[in-house]
């Protein structure tokens, strides 16, 4: 009887089918699309503004509304509470998040074509790591903007934290923030990559070749 | 005996009758009000719904409102009748802070009014293509107003020879022409002196086109033609079949002076004059004319085919071309009827040299040979506006009301009382190629009190008028600043205007973006400051000069959200602008000893108050 590690070894090296290395390859474009796509949106409604104001978040910057013009809005909105400006050159993430993406999709390429459970395992646990640091990150900027408050501000308001997901009242804005589209995407490589380590699993004792 | 019992009787039968027809005579008296004055909607509710424009939601027709003597252009919505915005042209407007800086300042040219008459929408194949508005006014200029920002962006004249321009400013059917005439004639060149008795030969009126540059919008002088001393009043561009001819009424062709309202109202006919202004281009591309004024002036008689004069009784105001262009619509305001002349019968008569005399070598035709019909509107018919399928409105001044009648029956078909002494009337798109139908606009003259009362300098009256229907109905009042001339109804999907400059346009050299930007300069005695203005800060917040300097300041506001005007007052220096959001403007001044505040006039923000600073100028 071989131990749990001699079996999980086993497993680890165990080839992948090829609806596993479809599924991964399909990840793999995924990952490349979500570039192009919003991964968060953080939309403010107030009396003045009832069109609201739009900030979309992608993996490589910060994209207002209504061309742009949202975000110049917001940064002069927030100056009365002593908030720092959003700008791109603030969020190291910008820089590093396309890349970090882009690695995980080449390790979900890399699974495919090399083809047994421990590359699909490489690349699962680079993305749950890469994942999570963003959303932790995110979080983390969205604390400092709303804790890190100008002394001397015009308007003194209680350090906040504005809303990760979901609705808020801020003052006399409705924020709400919500995934977008690259979000769902990243939620569907999860799903995939998911599908195909169940796929692989009871694939295992099957001879490949 | 007898007669001496009857006597007593019948005297006091008499008397009995007597005292009847008095008490009879007496109940009987003229009513409070004129029933025909009372011009009131007919149906309250009906009418109420279809003027009410809720809350949040939009009206359906800009409606472009000429200020008379005010100088300016006024913007309502229609149905609402809402008076929305007031665009400055040849008048200061603080307001907006128009003829303050530099630039409108120069546009104005010193001049401080200006009589606004006749707005023209600018045309493509003769339908409004919401490009430029282009309004006259008597002192000789022509304004360019851009629908893309809505502001005046081009003043053009006082134009060389032109006196009194009341004849204008009626572009052509694809916007290649805005015009010009003379209401006053003068001795030419302007300065010239001449004594009043030798009005009837050598007093001269002129007729001008007006260039439009097809992309800019940008005037520039076309032609000018000299013609004899008539009252030129009102015109329209022929369109469709009559594309290529423009129409003016006239009026004191007695070429008489003194008292014009006895002495030019002898003749029982006047003249429209009907100009082929291809061929008025032609001649002035040729060379044709002598100069007069500095510019060249075609004399009609030396150039034939030019221009032609149709008889038309008496005193005609308004003349106006029938949507498929075959009538053009004379109203001789002293008589009782509106007359349709044919364009096809007008070129026969022209080819046949079907004429009944000249004035000064420019043939007359014969009125009956052009003549179509006569329509009997009523008493004091100005101007004719059009609906779809072939319906017509005359106003009615002496009558005051509106006549509406079919091009081709020439029978009237309704007439509605007005509050009250029509001049204009404007129908929704009604003086295009296709008209809308719909609304139609009444610009009285006379508002008599039908508001609350303001003491006496009264406002004007314009009336909506549903004519959606056979039967006219009174829908709603509204109270206008003085004084509305002509207006013109424009469908409001025929414009997309901007509401905030991109910064990307602005190639201001004085403009700047970024706060590290901003900052005083000086060359000399020459001090330049660049500022800038965002919520709730003037950049530089003070500055300091030297007394005698000639300072210009040059604010931009680099906001790009809609509605974030920023003004700079400075006190003391009669000065105010207002910068639009993306928009650089300046100002340019002498610096006098002490120190003066700016601040923001125009409401910006909960902190607008603390936009101020000071200007401080340093004794020398």
């Amino acid at each position: 009887m071989s131990t749990f590690s001699e079996r999980s070894t086993r497993f680890l090296h165990c080839p992948i089918g090829l609806l596993p290395r479809v599924l991964l390859m399909t990840a793999a474009g995924a990952m490349f699309v979500v570039y192009f796509l919003p991964l968060w949106n953080l939309t403010m409604f107030a009396p003045q503004y009832p069109h609201g104001l739009r900030l979309d978040i992608y993996d490589h910057g910060l994209v207002g509304g209504n061309g742009g013009q949202d975000v110049k809005e917001i940064n002069v909105l927030n100056h009365y509470i002593g908030m720092r400006d959003l700008t791109a050159e603030d969020f190291t993430e910008f820089n590093w998040m396309p890349f970090a993406l882009g690695a995980v999709g080449l390790l979900f390429l890399r699974a495919a074509v090399l083809g047994t459970v421990k590359e699909m395992v490489d690349a699962a646990v680079t993305l749950a790591y890469v994942g999570a640091f963003s959303l932790w990150s995110f979080g983390f900027r969205l604390y400092h903007y709303g804790h890190d408050l100008a002394p001397e501000a015009p308007v003194k308001v209680d350090p906040f934290m504005p809303p990760m997901f979901g609705y808020q009242k801020i003052a006399n804005f409705e924020v709400y923030s919500y995934p977008r589209t690259g979000s769902y995407v990243l939620a569907g490589v999860i799903a995939l990559l998911g599908w195909a380590m169940i796929k692989a699993w009871r694939d295992r004792a099957k001879p490949v070749l | 005996m007898f007669r001496r019992l009857i006597r007593p009787l019948i005297r006091r039968r008499a008397f009995a009758f007597m005292a009847v027809a008095t008490v009879f005579l007496a109940s009987r008296c003229a009513p409070r009000t004129s029933d025909v004055s009372k011009a009131n909607a007919s149906d309250v509710a009906a009418a109420a719904q279809k003027v009410y424009v809720p809350p949040g939601e939009m009206d359906e027709y800009y409606m472009f409102s000429s200020g008379g003597h005010s100088g300016q252009v006024y913007v309502y919505g229609l149905p609402s009748m809402r008076h929305i915005s007031t665009i400055p042209v040849f008048t200061p407007y603080p307001a907006t802070g128009y003829g303050f800086d530099d630039e409108t300042k120069k546009m104005l040219g010193g001049l401080t009014w200006g009589d606004v008459h006749h707005p023209s929408l600018s045309e493509t194949n003769g339908d409004y293509d919401g490009r430029w508005l282009f309004v006259n006014e008597m002192n000789g200029r022509v304004a360019r107003i851009d629908l893309r920002d809505f502001k005046t962006k081009q003043i053009f004249g006082p134009v060389p020879n032109v006196s009194g321009n009341h004849g204008s400013a009626f572009v052509t059917p694809n916007s290649e022409y805005t015009m010009m005439a003379s209401r006053f004639s003068v001795p030419l060149p302007k300065g010239t002196y001449v004594p009043i008795d030798r009005y009837a030969t050598d007093y001269k009126g002129v007729l001008a086109g007006i260039k439009i540059d097809p992309e800019s919008g940008e005037m520039s002088l076309g032609w000018e033609i000299l013609t004899p001393p008539f009252d030129w009043d009102l015109g329209d561009a022929g369109k469709k079949v009559s594309d290529g001819w423009m129409f003016w009424s006239s009026y004191n062709t007695e070429r008489a002076t003194g008292k014009l309202e006895v002495t030019a109202s002898q003749r029982d006919r006047d003249y429209i004059a009907a100009v082929d202004w291809r061929a008025a281009a032609k001649a002035a591309a040729e060379g044709k004319g002598d100069m007069i004024g500095g510019v060249r002036v075609i004399d009609p008689k030396k150039v034939p085919g030019l221009m032609y004069l149709i008889p038309c009784g008496k005193s005609p105001h308004g003349v106006d071309v029938t949507p498929d262009g075959r009538f053009i619509i004379g109203s001789g305001k002293l008589q009782g009827v509106t007359t349709a002349f044919n364009f096809e019968k007008i070129q026969t008569a022209i080819k046949n040299k079907d004429f009944s005399g000249e004035e000064d070598g420019i043939p007359v035709l014969k009125y009956e040979s052009v003549k179509e019909a006569e329509v009997p509107v009523g008493l004091g018919p100005l101007h004719t506006q059009f609906g779809p399928n072939g319906m017509a409105y005359t106003s009615l001044f002496v009558d005051s009301a509106v006549a509406s009648w079919k091009i081709g029956e020439w029978q009237v078909i309704d007439k509605i009382p007005v509050a009250y002494a029509i001049g204009h009337l404007t129908a929704a798109e009604g003086d295009t190629v296709s008209p809308d139908g719909q609304y139609l606009v009444a610009l009285n003259k006379l508002s008599h009190g039908r508001h609350l009362s303001v003491g006496p300098s009264q406002p004007e009256a314009s009336q909506l008028i549903d004519i959606s229907q056979e039967k006219l109905k009174l829908l709603a009042d509204a109270f206008t600043e003085p004084e509305p001339h002509y207006a013109q109804i424009l469908k409001t999907d025929k414009i997309k205007p901007i509401e905030v400059y991109p910064k990307e346009e602005n190639k201001h050299p004085l403009a700047v973006w970024d706060l590290k930007s901003a900052g005083v300069t000086r060359q000399g005695n020459r001090v330049t400051v660049k500022m800038v203005a965002v919520r709730s800060t003037f950049t530089p917040a003070s500055f300091e000069v030297f007394e005698g300097d000639t300072v210009t300041i040059a604010v931009t506001n680099i906001e790009q959200t809609t509605d974030e005007l920023h003004g700079f007052g400075l006190l003391d220096y009669n000065t105010n602008i207002v910068i639009d959001p993306g928009e650089t403007k300046t100002i340019t001044f002498t610096a006098k000893k002490g120190v003066y505040p700016y601040y923001c006039t125009n409401f910006c923000s909960a902190l607008h108050q603390e936009m101020q600073g000071y200007f401080i100028v340093k004794p020398r």
